[in-house]
């Protein structure tokens, strides 16, 4: 296509966009125009998953399940139930279980088949999550895998793989690091990563917190 | 509050990642297709590419993510691959036809 390269107004598109953008482009136009789609919908979609949802739900829930033992109890016997009065039973958390890590059992989260994930929790899964590496390995090598994630637990420690599905995902409770008595729920949270809701990761410990806040 | 472990990561790598997972969330509550089914279909386009390669988990994902919402459009009755093909070369020619910073806007009769 002939332009004028000394008038950048006149260039085209210097970067036309890669195949699979214009497909989705071209899926939504005939979706739309077929009155199967809503692009409405689409945008709030991505807005929901990109502004309001992630870790931090899942984070609020393990902090009240350390400092409330009922609340611990009720989680881990009926998730579905106390994460629908939370309202935390949306798309892809519609059946939950929580697997609580103690000191003789380590549990870490995967979904061999493609990347199902409690969505309401956590969010969008991580890009390593959905890798086949992650997938393949999690199950034939976990304590590899952890050690890749800084993770390295004494021999005595179990560790059980969960592989979630379409029809039930998992949350990990991890341990509550020591030394947090008394902490607010507040504080709290903010020593759940996501990772250690995975299982790939501890929950900080209070050190570690003090020393990511004081680098914000 | 963001996790730390989280900070530095958008939720989405690309734009059109957000725009193909919205897809397939959005199809599914219309009720054009069960999530079982949708696992059941993506799970196997998968398995099948990561046969022949590794997959990372970012483009090549939602590569097939893409191709999935496709290949089950298709099946369905509600595109078809040509018409797919025709209207992404009209976007093309909208993108290179339109002068950097402009809106880009379909043809008519596209």
């Amino acid at each position: 296509m002939p332009h004028d390269i000394d008038d950048p107004h006149s260039q085209p598109h210097s970067h036309l966009p890669s195949d699979p953008v214009l497909r989705v482009r071209a899926l939504e136009t005939i979706l739309t125009r077929k009155g199967l789609i809503d692009p409405a919908a689409l945008d709030e979609i991505i807005d929901t998953y990109e502004n309001h949802i992630g870790p931090q739900n899942g984070a609020r829930v393990v902090a009240r399940a350390w400092a409330e033992p009922e609340f611990r109890a009720a989680l881990l016997t009926d998730a579905d139930t106390v994460l629908a009065e939370l309202d935390l039973n949306g798309r892809q958390g519609e059946h939950v279980v929580v697997v609580e890590n103690t000191p003789a059992r380590h549990n870490m989260v995967v979904c061999t088949l493609c990347s199902c994930y409690p969505w309401p929790l956590l969010g969008i899964p991580p890009g390593w999550y959905k890798s086949d590496a992650y997938r393949a390995r999690a199950v034939r090598e976990p304590r590899k895998v952890l050690a890749e994630f800084g993770v390295t637990l004494p021999a005595e420690v179990a560790v059980r793989v969960w592989d979630s599905t379409a029809e039930v995902r998992y949350l990990v409770l991890p341990m509550r690091p020591a030394g947090t008595e008394g902490w607010s729920l507040e504080a709290l949270e903010r020593l759940v990563s996501r990772d250690s809701m995975i299982g790939t990761g501890l929950a900080l410990q209070p050190d570690d917190a003090a020393a990511r806040g004081a680098q914000r | 509050m963001p996790q730390c472990d989280t900070l530095p990561t958008p939720v989405f790598e690309a734009p059109w990642h957000a725009q193909a997972f919205a897809l397939a969330v959005h199809l599914n509550e219309s009720g054009l297709f069960t999530w079982p089914e949708w696992v059941t279909q993506f799970s196997a386009a998968l398995q099948e590419a990561g046969l022949a390669r590794e997959l990372n988990g970012g483009d090549d994902y939602f590569e097939i993510w893409l191709a999935t919402i496709e290949a089950m459009m298709t099946a369905e009755g509600h595109v078809t691959a040509t018409e797919v093909e025709h209207v992404k070369q009209g976007w093309e020619r909208a993108y290179l036809a339109t002068p950097h910073g402009q809106p880009v806007h379909l043809q008519e009769g596209v």
